[in-house]
């Protein structure tokens, strides 16, 4: 992709700064237990209710790999179409703290799970693929609570050991837009996999951002500074707004950049120093002895292969090749499984284009009003269905259909009942119709008369007269005809 | 019946399964000479009263099937059983109480053996000397002020005295069959991945394995049926068909290859080692073993490719021991503080040695020309045993450079000390099994021991080469009992 409108760009005196971004994404696999031991992963349970003795590093505890975390590392490598590596090493990453029991943390180095793949990014102005660098399998540490007590931390030891997998993208990023792109892009496939919730607010989506400015058409990078630890999307792109354009102040400024790991202060919206690469910690990877090289078959992949269901981006082709859908429309049915189940089991009875207008732009309204989520919607995918069926099949108006709707909003209540209780079924009786036009015509004589003269611009007035008197029950088309015969 | 602590194990289960002896007498008798016996320092922790009383209890409806049918038996501090200290030799689990049992000694319990105490060792196993111990010294039987090996040298001690009838050791680098031939007993180390690690305070995750260690080859092959089993809590564990050892056990070895590596003709061996070494191979034909001469070539360089590879691992796995969890804590200003002190205090010289130079070979500058080449040569080792296994059956080398050393005398020579280890490391190297037997005495009357390694899994043979060795060799123990007032 080169030049394009959204370009983001940052502009002092004459030099135009471009922006290269690299994610490094911690989600978190969805399983019931650790990486390494058999506790519960159960997020919000009290502090240390879910530590065995290996996640507490007893003397003469061992690792014991958990097949299902691999699986879903393996999954989600097929879900960013990149190499799965048949033989991946765990490592031991050493250091101290206190909320790090093993005093090392069990991840992969040199030879991680998953190679190179990548993401497909819808973006305003076309497409635009992201490189993934890697992704790798490793234990999250513990937690440290610093202001429950003015002396002491307390630690919770329930997150020690949940698998994680990190994934690395190439440097391929440039704006905070493609960063927020890419995020939800791999939430979602991740979602689509079940391999990790992608819930940021519990912390199963955590990223470190590295960030580097370089003048605009200059091919070789500048030096990065890496953002630690950023837990929402929002947060992500205010700390690259921040660290970029402090990169750009300290080039124009003629000083140089230092290579350091920052830390993005979410109060007063700033990055600071956390520590420079020659205070970098020597982590003395090694090769974990506890555990043996994990070698997977190609059976065993293409068992898992079988197990994906359809991606984002295959069903995005099959919306729009199948269904005629805008890839506008396409794109918004498809970001979230949650939405593009929904959909699928609107359109198992009804019509598609209904369908996608009434997800698209009611249903969406309503829910974000109420400030639900798809999954939380009052009304069901079969009831949006009949909603559907009674406007295609002319029972009634799109008018009245708001009306029914909103009703539906209250309650998952039968579209069909409602319209039968509040009498709101369409006034499709030619006889019923002529009966009500003709009383219309005679209360407004004067405008019949008009009309008949030439002033055609009334035919809408007693269109709306009728509409107004049948209480939008009558048929629009019916009402139509029979208005044009009768003036 | 007079004299229970003299008898082998075999003997002992015999007696008791013909109800000639019951748990309860058997129990009173070692621990009775376990008291007696303080002077060695063989013991961290005694649970006398508790064996007693499991005694009793199993007196009361015996379980005669069992292999270890009511046999009181002590063990190394390296393995953490249930509600009892674990020291692991070291002031820094000092206070430590494991709720949970490892796999190697609840084998054990589940074949009816009865846990008498927890012997003295190297803390963290790190030694060959037993000095290291934070809980003192342990006297070698044979001698006074003579050390019993180590790092299982308060197994070693406790066996050669006849304070329990067998027990288990650990072996990294030679910690099991070192104080086994400095003490007259028999250790067997067994294959890397045939006695699970699951519950044994790691020294050195990729070589550490348990084994017995007992009076003599039948005994000894009794115990290892015992404890090697498949364990799925242990990644390294390998499941491999295990034999009854001590039914399978046979003196007939007529035929079988055995080699002699050349390379094991270090400079400056004692004569006395080369002569017992001469008698072996001597003992060896006699048992119509064939004797082949054989080189394994990159033996010069086990010994420093071990003193990278094991502290590597051990200044990983002692990270743990930081004083927020578990085990002793020193106070401190931070959280830094804390830890360095806690370190500094909780551990001792050795320990502290072998954390350096681990965490100097594996930093980042210093990995590739240290841990990694040491990794290529520790495959270089392993080949150059796959090699002479093509030739032959087993090997046969002398256990250690020299007899059982004066307390003290090799403290402040850590190279010196390492040196000991200079024929077991390869084993331990390379996975394989090794087990040392008594085969003579030196010029002082100690006793040495010879060395027969096996092919992986092949634990069998080698028992039957040693027990055949055994009755020719007819080793007898001058043990005096003189720390017995």
């Amino acid at each position: 992709m080169s030049k394009n409108k959204s370009e983001y760009l940052i502009n002092r005196h004459d030099n135009q700064y471009e922006v290269v971004i690299g994610l490094e994404v911690h989600a978190q696999v969805t399983s019931e237990s650790k990486l390494f031991s058999t506790s519960s992963t159960k997020f919000g349970a009290e502090p240390n209710t879910q530590v065995s003795l290996v996640d507490a590093a007893f003397p003469g505890m061992l690792p014991v790999i958990n097949e299902y975390c691999v699986k879903q590392a393996i999954k989600t490598g097929i879900g960013l179409k990149a190499k799965i590596n048949k033989r991946s090493v765990f490592d031991r990453k050493n250091y101290f703290y206190a909320d790090l029991p093993q005093g090392y943390q069990i991840s992969q180095f040199k030879d991680p799970i998953v190679g190179e793949g990548k993401v497909i990014l819808d973006m305003p102005d076309g497409q635009k693929e992201v490189g993934i660098e890697r992704l790798h399998l490793e234990q999250d540490a513990g937690k440290s609570i610093h202001d429950l007590d003015p002396k002491n931390t307390f630690v919770d030891l329930n997150r020690s050991g949940v698998a994680l997998m990190e994934i690395v993208s190439k440097p391929d990023l440039r704006s905070p837009d493609e960063v927020n792109a890419y995020i939800k892009k791999l939430r979602s496939i991740m979602r689509y996999l079940g391999t990790c919730d992608g819930n940021m607010q519990e912390g199963s989506l955590r990223a470190d951002v590295n960030v580097s400015v370089r003048k605009k058409g200059s091919k070789e990078f500048g030096t990065r500074c890496e953002i630690k630890n950023v837990n929402s999307i929002k947060f992500m792109q205010m700390a690259i707004e921040y660290e970029a354009n402090r990169q750009v102040d300290l080039i124009e400024d003629g000083q140089t950049i230092d290579q350091e790991t920052r830390l993005f202060d979410t109060k007063k919206n700033e990055t600071r120093s956390m520590r420079s690469k020659e205070d970098a910690h020597d982590y003395r990877y090694f090769p974990d002895p506890d555990l043996l090289p994990l070698e997977v078959s190609d059976d065993f992949i293409e068992n898992l292969k079988s197990e994906i269901p359809e991606l984002p981006d295959e069903k995005k082709k099959r919306f729009i090749e199948k269904f005629k859908l805008s890839p506008y429309e396409a794109n918004i049915l498809v970001s979230d499984i949650e939405t593009s189940n929904y959909f699928e089991n609107v359109i198992k009875k009804s019509d598609v284009k209904l369908a996608s207008n009434w997800i698209i732009g009611e249903l969406f309204a309503a829910l974000n009003e109420k400030n639900l989520e798809i999954t939380e919607s009052p009304i069901s995918a079969g009831n949006l269905s009949k909603l559907i069926n009674l406007i295609k099949d002319g029972t009634i108006s799109g008018k009245i259909a708001k009306t029914v709707f909103e009703q539906m909003m209250e309650g998952d209540k039968d579209p069909q009942k409602i319209v039968e209780e509040k009498g709101l079924k369409q006034e499709s009786d030619p006889k019923a119709l002529e009966a009500l036009i003709d009383k219309v015509i005679d209360d407004n004589r004067d405008k019949a008369t008009e009309y008949k003269s030439g002033k055609v611009k009334l035919f809408g007035f007693f269109v709306g007269q009728v509409m107004k008197v049948s209480g939008g029950k009558a048929n629009p088309q019916l009402v139509n005809e029979i208005l044009k015969k009768k003036l | 019946m007079s004299d229970i602590t003299k008898q082998s194990l075999s003997e002992l289960v015999e007696n008791i399964k013909g109800k000639k002896l019951s748990s309860s007498e058997v129990t009173k008798a070692f621990v009775e000479r376990s008291e007696k016996s303080k002077e060695l320092n063989a013991y961290i922790t005694e649970d006398y009263a508790n064996a007693l009383n499991k005694a009793k209890t199993f007196d009361e409806k015996p379980n005669l099937d069992l292999k270890l049918p009511g046999i009181p038996m002590a063990v190394k501090d390296l393995f953490c059983t249930k509600d009892l200290r674990t020291t692991a030799g070291s002031k820094i689990l000092n206070n430590f109480v494991p709720t949970y049992e490892s796999t190697v000694t609840q084998n054990i319990w589940n074949e009816g053996a009865i846990l008498m105490g927890k012997l003295n060792c190297d803390e963290f196993a790190m030694g060959s000397s037993n000095e290291t111990s934070f809980f003192g010294n342990v006297q070698n039987p044979i001698d006074k002020n003579l050390v019993p090996g180590g790092s299982s040298g308060g197994s070693s001690s406790a066996v050669a005295a006849q304070l329990t009838p067998i027990t288990i050791g650990t072996d990294t680098g030679g910690s099991i069959r070192q104080p086994a031939s400095f003490t007259g007993t028999v250790g067997l180390k067994p294959t890397y991945g045939s006695c699970s690690r699951y519950g044994i305070v790691a020294f050195a995750s990729s070589l550490d394995q348990a084994g017995p260690m007992a009076q003599n080859v039948k005994d000894c092959a009794l115990l290892q049926e015992v404890i090697s089993t498949y364990d799925e809590k242990d990644s390294t564990s390998i499941n491999f068909k295990r034999n009854e050892y001590s039914k399978e056990l046979t003196k007939d070895i007529k035929g079988k290859k055995i080699g002699i590596p050349k390379e094991y003709r270090v400079d400056g061996m004692p004569k006395e080692i080369e002569d017992l070494w001469k008698k072996g191979i001597e003992y060896a034909k006699d048992c119509g073993a064939e004797i082949i001469d054989i080189s394994l070539p990159h033996t010069n360089y086990a010994l420093p490719t071990y003193y990278i590879v094991a502290p590597a691992e051990a200044s990983s796995n002692l990270a743990r021991y930081d004083g927020v969890k578990y085990g002793f804590r020193a106070e401190g200003e931070n959280l830094i503080d804390m830890y360095e002190k806690t370190r500094s205090e909780g551990f001792g010289a050795e320990v502290q040695r072998r954390i350096m130079i681990g965490t100097y070979v594996l930093s980042s500058g210093y990995y590739d020309a240290y841990y990694l080449k040491a990794q290529k040569v520790r495959k270089l080792i392993k080949n150059d045993f796959d090699d002479a296994y093509k030739k032959v059956d087993a090997i046969l080398t002398p256990s250690t450079p020299s007899s059982a050393f004066k307390i003290g005398e090799k403290t402040n020579d850590p190279v010196s000390m390492y040196l000991n280890d200079i024929f077991t490391v390869p084993v331990n190297l390379a996975g394989l099994p090794g087990i040392s037997i008594p085969a003579g005495h030196d010029a002082k009357g100690y006793p040495l021991g010879l060395q027969i390694i096996g092919k992986a899994f092949d634990e069998q043979n080698i028992l039957n080469i040693a027990y055949a060795m055994e009755d020719k060799i007819n080793f007898k123990n001058n043990i005096t009992d003189w720390w017995i007032k």
